[in-house]
């Protein structure tokens, strides 16, 4: 993703697409869309990483959160017909390079996630599902205790103290 | 600016990072996420906890095709999508709503004005101008209403609200949010139902009014 973003690596971009593509699309269809249009919101997403490669921070994400978050926002603006309300950027030093431990802290949140998604029953796993696949309201997801969530504080934790970093920083 | 002390609850947060958010309380959490670190830490777990599931359905063949077609696409130039700056008071994602120009009030009467951002079938989302010591009219709703102050600050039973904080309020709580003493007040209220001032104006002038 780095090589994509700070190169415009056109193979790095294909190997991307090639791990994520056939992901996205399960996941699209996952949630009833049909296999020509899931491809059409696809396509989209994958160009949307292209293009807005430079606002990808592997200092406060993984590729996948990043691509996880795109996605999300196509299908749903294809739904509405309208763009979804989105936070501020931080203003980040482009220039700043990133510090590999940083990044690897962050591959080791989302292996641990990972993981803890692997060990959970399979009821609870398909709660987790369409939570993030936005077919439960917040309601409903309100109503689900006792999920093994721990890891998601954990990561919260975590971010915060990096945001907080990366704030003084712009200071 | 004192610390934010009422937060998104986690509930919203997950949601609103799924995109299952009705758009009036999406706009309310990305305009606190805006303003808040601890809630911005809080959004970026849950994408990637929705990354974690991305990566764990099932693959799906993709067609011959796609591949090629998108590197095909790949110089095709795109127009630049707005994007708003924070203005004053209002962070990127209200001045988003207000197409980037300031609110434009109507008075409601007492000193209060409000601003409709968005009104439909999911609920409505307005910003408030409260004045100093003036109360916003008792409202009783039904669902759920969110509200972030953007300046000043207001109390009502259940504490005090300064910049950054963020109500939420069900159904259950019937309260009188009184704007303190200082600096107008003026917030984000959302609401999935048409606010109903109990005590304010005749009901028959409110379909006049929208409030
Ligand atoms: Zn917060």
């Amino acid at each position: 993703m780095l090589a994509v973003r700070d190169s415009r690596d056109r193979v790095a971009f294909a190997e991307l697409f090639d791990h994520f593509a056939p992901r996205l699309k399960g996941f699209i269809m996952r949630s009833g869309t049909g296999s020509g249009q899931a491809e059409e919101i696809v396509q989209d997403v994958m160009l949307t990483v292209w293009r807005k490669a430079d606002q990808f921070d592997p200092e406060r994400a993984q590729v996948s959160a990043w691509i996880y978050q795109i996605a999300r926002n196509r299908q749903i603006d294809v739904i509405r017909k309208e763009n979804r309300p989105m936070p501020e950027e931080l203003g980040e030093d482009p220039s700043a390079e990133p510090e590999a431990s940083q990044i690897l802290a962050v591959d080791q949140e989302v292996g641990q996630l990972k993981q803890a998604l692997t060990r959970l029953k399979p009821d609870q796993r398909d709660i987790i599902e369409k939570a993030y696949m936005g077919e439960l309201t917040h309601q409903e997801i309100s109503a689900q205790t006792g999920l093994p969530l721990g890891t998601i504080k954990s990561r919260i934790r975590l971010g915060l103290e990096r945001l907080r970093h990366e704030l003084k920083d712009m200071r | 600016m004192t610390a934010i002390t009422h937060h998104t609850p986690d509930a919203l947060l997950a949601a609103y990072a799924a995109g299952s958010l009705p758009q009036p309380y999406a706009l309310v959490v990305a305009a606190h996420i805006s303003l808040c670190l601890e809630c911005r830490a809080a959004y970026e777990a849950h994408q990637a906890a929705g990354g974690a599931v991305l990566e764990s359905v099932a693959a799906t063949d993709v067609s011959e095709g796609l591949k090629s077609s998108i590197l095909a696409l790949l110089d095709t130039p795109v127009p630049c999508e707005p994007t708003y700056q924070r203005s004053g008071v209002y962070p990127g994602p209200v001045m988003g709503a207000l197409k980037g120009r300031l609110p434009r009030w109507k008075s409601v009467g007492m000193g209060v004005r409000q601003c409709i951002l968005s009104a439909g079938h999911e609920g409505s989302v307005r910003l408030l101008y409260i004045p100093p010591g003036q109360a916003v009219p008792d409202h009783s709703h039904n669902g759920l209403e969110l509200t972030l102050v953007l300046q000043g600050s207001f109390s009502d039973d259940t504490g005090r609200f300064g910049v950054g904080d963020l109500e939420v309020a069900d159904q259950a709580l019937e309260h009188t949010p009184i704007a303190d003493p200082g600096a107008p007040c003026i917030c984000l209220a959302a609401t999935d139902a048409p606010l109903r001032f109990t005590s304010f104006l005749p009901r028959l002038l409110q379909p006049l009014f929208r409030i």
